[in-house]
């Protein structure tokens, strides 16, 4: 094995042991040791990517098995790394952001019991991670896959005594299974077909399919397109995009930390990943693109007027991550693959800096989460302040700032797309930068601006997680004033702030219009042109930056903002009225469209209904209790009437035998 | 054989005599020494079936460590033994789960010590000589003797319901034990006088008698297994045995009946297996969906383990009944695992019970404060139950799941189902099991596992997790097996 093959190993089992340690040994080695650990270790797998990220721009991409798990027939299953542009972005991104979560939770969970259970999920969580986006087949990337769910699961339930955490997360597990249920028959339609599960053998293969119908009885659908539709369900768990988005908002029930890692920046953005990375696939299906771009939409439009009316911290930036997810979604739907991953990277950045940025409020304002119970805040937390201010520009998409140059593309790619429902999408994403704007900015007035309503006595009305047993919520005392947090604290807002500000401007270039995808993506440029239209129309960044300040997208952002400063700070009574006024709609974004209602009802307690009635006629009342016990009264019967046969008396048996003999000797003679 | 010694005899009988042994301690009082020899009988065990793995010959189908010598000449009945790929598995398993039973009734059972644990030994050695036999009427009394120690266990140290159980597993299993006699004796006569299986495998049968024949299999395997609609035994007799009871019964009693459908039904009638292959699926899918949706409003923990049980085994018998490949060698894999995961799963429900007397979900919630390394365990097993991958419990799901499309994409998109399914019944029992508030004094006054029961759990962890992420040692034994029974079973024997 060559250095680069054990610095590729190095990468996701450094986590991995720190997880174990951490994990096993955490209360022998102690708080100090185990986050010491497990942060060096995540950062020694920073480094390596970083290394390994020279060694790929140098030429050097690599696709290679570690062992092999299992045969199936002919086929070999395998776990194994792909090396290449993608995959060592998606190290970078994976390991920088978790890297920063580590530290931030030295100060984000000081005070708490599960500490050392704490950092060995999250290590845990990077080895999964990682393993998912470095696998070269599909196997793997289903290991990773249910893997970070996995994590993702133990870590929303991380406060297992909480009656809604244990909800969220089991909500979690299950809507995600019902995403990779799908995932996994795509799975099996690929080796049916492909006869293997290892991505450059299909990817090589992909075109000798490309018009077969799909093996499926009843069903005319061309394979390739049922394989992306299939694979695609997996990525709407996983991605939450509607109508799978349910468990996302819920999933704030977990720590401030693992939403800014797992719900924002990484894990969510799996299953755009897993497109981009199957983009020889998706190439191939229109219809399959069409439903990707149109599901992406609904996401982005419909999740961000959700966030209008959330007045949990967490909660909204969890709306306006279903909403950005629903972008990349969009983007990947309009086959600028590369785009979906340059506002995934970007919105990496800024949104783990805005949950990290809420969270470090939460800590201050002592785990109240009610932003009506906060405001003028950036006098007491100035760099908490800025830091989330810098998060909410580049949100928003302000020029120069990171946010502006992915969005931009895509929505820029959308407006070239010639697929159907391209025109809904754009539609969608044009109407999504102003609602965008509107709750960034409303978030940001009502915490960071107006009048202090922190530190009254109040007595909790907000979101889910207002109740009594939660022993975090304790919130200021009268009187007492909010102060910014600890350094581990602000230190990753700092280190976040400057890649969410600089690396649009930078990197938009090489990664959209040059060539660095050009060994992972491949886009059909003929039949899918927006890309090559784009990158004719592209001139630098700087051209990009001036010319987007005339164009619409930043004129309906800017009249966000505006929007938000007059309802919030201006006139504040605004949005009662508008409230009292529209109450349906407000009834109906409170509810989210009443989705978890209908999902209560229909799947969870129609599931429960179904399955006692089942047992109750089924098992219980059919097999039991007419053919088992049935037949055992049935012999119970027979026995109690030939009972009464045995009388005991010599001659009534006599008797008998001699009619038996009669009988006998009848018959016998009968048929002589 | 190793060093001369007939290991598969020494796998059978050692475990028989210690057995014997053990039940020569005689009453309660000599209870220790009862537990230590059970326990030397166990591991002794256990390490003669190790050759019978490293030995292995991968590279043929044939039967190995063959043991052949007359019995009673004059039916001409032989004790004939030897293992192929695919039996050689479950003798392992079989054994490795005797000393773990030990371990779990070290403490718990206190009642007639020896009794208890000479009826393990036993029942594993009987176990072994079903997996290991031959011979057709070898296979019969190994078959039929294994109900007895089962069926005393249940029967004397079960729950207040036990006699009901234990009568209607064994008039449910007998029942159908009988039927495969009736098609044994016809194999006999029509082969001119032989109780060899292997002979079986060879000879032409007719159409006719070969569906009659594969009925009648198919009711001494079906009800063991159990499929749908043969499957209430089951849950009745979980639910009353002791916990050790369950983990055999669970782990290994389940793949007897699923052996069957390999050794006697496919190879001796291939014709009618294809021919009533559609029946077999249709049954497995209705175990799979309808089982799986049943265990979800089950509020006794081990009434929901055992219905999961019946689901899981529905892959078992769906993979072997498409006949390739990925599905046949995807159920044995399944058949290993769901005993080291639901084995696990009912030795947890044990550590619960021995401390709470309750099986009832209801009674339960925020275990997990009070035993947070149980829970740690237990949450464990239960990912293994959902069949996440890097457990055991995913491979088999995922390889049968594998070779369905192959077949019909819809068979597959029911299987899938219990991809929810088993996920919706298995984490909804961790939640209100595992976590929340503390719910009640009795919960407040739990205690976290003992150093015996972390040794139990932590071996299965490690079992469960070892199969998980390196499943090739499994499937490459029974590889060269498994091909050939696949080409033996397409060839018609008309």
């Amino acid at each position: 094995m060559s250095t680069m093959e054990n610095l590729y190993l190095l990468v996701p089992l450094a986590p991995l042991v720190g997880a174990i340690i951490a994990g096993l040994f955490g209360n022998i080695v102690g708080r100090t040791f185990s986050h010491c650990i497990t942060i060096l270790l995540v950062a020694v797998s920073f480094v390596a990517s970083v290394f390994i990220y020279q060694d790929v721009m140098a030429g050097n991409t690599f696709n290679g098995t570690v062992y092999q798990w299992l045969n199936l027939g002919d086929t070999r299953l395998e776990v194994g790394f792909l090396i290449d542009h993608l995959t060592v972005l998606m190290m970078l991104v994976v390991t920088f952001v978790s890297l920063m979560v580590h530290i931030y939770t030295i100060g984000y969970m000081a005070d708490d019991a599960g500490y050392q259970r704490f950092f060995s999920y999250i290590s845990l969580f990077t080895f999964s991670m990682l393993m998912l986006v470095m696998s070269n087949n599909f196997l793997q990337l289903f290991f990773g896959w249910e893997a970070v769910g996995l994590v993702s699961y133990l870590l929303i339930g991380f406060w297992y005594t909480r009656p809604t955490a244990i909800y969220a997360n089991l909500k979690a597990f299950l809507v995600n299974r019902v995403g990779d249920f799908g995932f996994l028959l795509g799975i099996g339609l690929i080796l049916m077909v492909f006869g293997t599960l290892d991505y450059a053998e299909v990817f090589a293969n992909v075109s000798k399919y490309a018009s077969d119908v799909a093996p499926i009885p009843g069903v005319s659908w061309n394979v390739i397109t049922a394989i992306c539709i299939l694979l695609f369900i997996g990525a709407m768990g996983k991605s939450a995009q509607f109508p799978l988005h349910v468990w996302l908002p819920d999933s704030m029930e977990g720590p401030t930390p693992i939403s800014a890692l797992i719900h924002a920046a990484t894990m969510v953005t799996a299953g755009i990943f897993m497109v981009a990375r199957m983009s020889p696939l998706f190439e191939l299906s229109d219809t399959a693109l069409s439903f990707v771009m149109v599901t992406g939409a609904i996401t982005a439009l419909f999740m961000g007027f959700l966030g209008i009316i959330q007045n949990d911290i967490k909660r909204v930036v969890a709306y306006s991550t279903l909403s950005q997810l629903g972008y990349m979604t969009v983007a990947l739907g309009a086959s600028a693959y590369s785009v979906a991953i340059f506002h995934l990277m970007t919105h990496a950045f800024f949104k783990a800096l805005l949950f990290l940025a809420a969270g470090s409020v939460i800590i201050a304002m002592h785990h109240v989460q009610d932003i009506r119970h906060m405001g003028g805040l950036r006098k007491y937390m100035p760099i908490t302040w800025i830091t989330f201010l810098i998060g909410s520009l580049a949100l928003i998409g302000t020029p120069f700032l990171s946010g502006f140059y992915s969005k931009d593309s895509i929505i820029e790619a959308v407006a070239l797309s010639h697929l159907p429902g391209s025109g809904f999408a754009y539609f969608a994403v044009l109407a999504g930068v102003f609602v965008t704007a509107f709750y960034s900015f409303r978030l940001y007035f009502l915490v960071f601006h107006g009048k202090e309503h922190f530190g009254q006595a109040h007595h909790d009305s907000h979101g889910a997680t207002n109740d009594s047993h939660d022993d975090h919520h304790h919130g200021l005392a009268p009187g007492q004033k909010p102060h910014e947090t600890p350094w581990v604290v602000w230190l990753p807002l700092v280190l976040l702030a400057i890649p969410s500000m600089i690396i649009g401007y930078l990197v938009i270039e090489p990664m959209l219009f040059g060539n660095y995808f050009s060994d992972s993506i491949f886009v059909d440029h003929e039949l899918h042109p927006s890309m090559a239209e784009m990158k004719h129309e592209f001139h630098g960044p700087l051209a990009m930056t001036l010319h987007g300040l005339t164009s619409l997208p930043f004129w309906l952002a800017l009249a966000g903002v505006a929007m938000a400063w007059v309802f919030y700070l201006k006139t504040p009574n605004i949005p009662e009225m508008i409230r009292q006024k529209f109450s349906w709609i407000y009834t109906l974004f409170d509810n989210k469209y009443y989705f978890d209602s209908f999902n209560d009802w229909f799947f969870a307690s129609g599931a429960r209904k179904v399955s006692g009635m089942l047992w109750k006629f089924g098992d219980i009342k059919l097999i039991d209790g007419l053919v088992v016990n049935g037949s055992a009264r049935m012999v119970g019967f027979f026995s109690s009437v030939l009972r009464h046969i045995q009388t005991g008396y010599i001659y009534h048996y006599a008797f008998a035998m001699i009619i038996g003999v009669f009988l006998l000797l009848t018959i016998h003679t009968w048929f002589e | 054989m190793i060093f001369g010694f007939p290991l598969l005899s020494l796998s059978i009988w050692l475990p028989i005599i210690f057995g014997l042994l053990v039940l020569a301690t005689g009453n309660d009082r000599n209870a220790p020494l009862a537990r230590v020899v059970a326990m030397i009988g166990a591991i002794l065990g256990f390490l003669v079936t190790i050759p019978l793995y490293l030995d292995f010959d991968k590279m043929t189908s044939a039967m190995q460590f063959v043991e052949l010598s007359e019995w009673i000449p004059h039916f001409n009945v032989h004790y004939h033994l030897g293992v192929d790929g695919i039996s050689v598995l479950f003798v392992i398993l079989n054994s490795f789960f005797t000393p773990l039973v030990v371990i779990a009734g070290w403490k718990i059972i206190e009642k007639r010590v020896a009794q208890y644990l000479a009826g393990f030994l036993i029942m594993s050695g009987l176990v072994n000589g079903v997996f290991a036999s031959l011979d057709a009427v070898l296979f019969y009394v190994f078959w039929e003797a294994m109900l007895i120690p089962m069926f005393i266990i249940i029967g004397v140290w079960g729950g207040p319901n036990r006699v009901y159980a234990a009568i209607k597993f064994f008039l449910y299993t007998f029942f159908g034990s009988v039927l495969m006699l009736i098609a044994l004796l016809y194999l006999y006569v029509q082969s001119g006088g032989s109780f060899s299986i292997l002979e079986y495998h060879r000879m032409p049968i007719p159409m006719t008698a070969q569906i009659l024949i594969f009925v009648a299999f198919f009711m001494a395997f079906a009800v063991k297994v159990p499929m749908f609609p043969v499957h209430t035994w089951l849950p009745d007799a979980h639910v009353e045995a002791p916990t050790g009871g369950s983990v055999i019964l669970a782990a290994i009693m389940l793949k007897v009946g699923a052996y069957g459908f390999i050794r006697f039904s496919m190879p001796i009638v291939p014709d009618a297996s294809h021919y009533l292959a559609g029946w077999m699926i249709a049954l497995s899918l209705i175990a799979v969906v309808y089982i799986g949706l049943v265990a979800l409003t089950q509020t006794d923990m081990k009434k929901l383990v055992a219905y999961s049980s019946i689901s899981h085994m529905g892959f078992v018998t769906l993979g072997f009944f498409i006949f390739n490949a990925y599905g046949m060698e995807g159920a044995l894999v399944q058949m290993i695992s769901h005993g080291f995961v639901s084995g696990a799963l009912f030795l947890c429900i044990g550590v619960l019970y021995d401390r709470m007397h309750t099986r009832n979900i209801a009674d339960y919630g925020g275990v997990a404060s009070k035993m947070p390394m149980f829970s740690a365990f237990f949450v464990l097993f239960a990912m293994g139950n959902v069949g996440l991958p890097g457990t055991s419990g995913f491979v088999g799901e995922f390889m049968v799941i594998m070779g369905t499309v192959n077949v019909n994409f819809w068979y597959a998109f029911a299987l899938a189902s219990i991809l929810i399914f088993g996920a919706a019944y298995t984490l909804w029992m961790v939640k209100r099991v595992v976590f929340g508030a503390v719910a009640n004094p009795h919960v407040e006054a739990l205690t976290d596992i003992t150093f015996r029961e972390k040794l139990l759990l932590g071996i299965l962890a490690l079992t469960v997790l070892g199969m998980g992420l390196y499943p090739l040692p499994f499937t490459e034994i029974m590889h060269t097996s498994v091909n050939d029974l696949l080409v033996h079973v397409a060839r018609s024997k008309l």
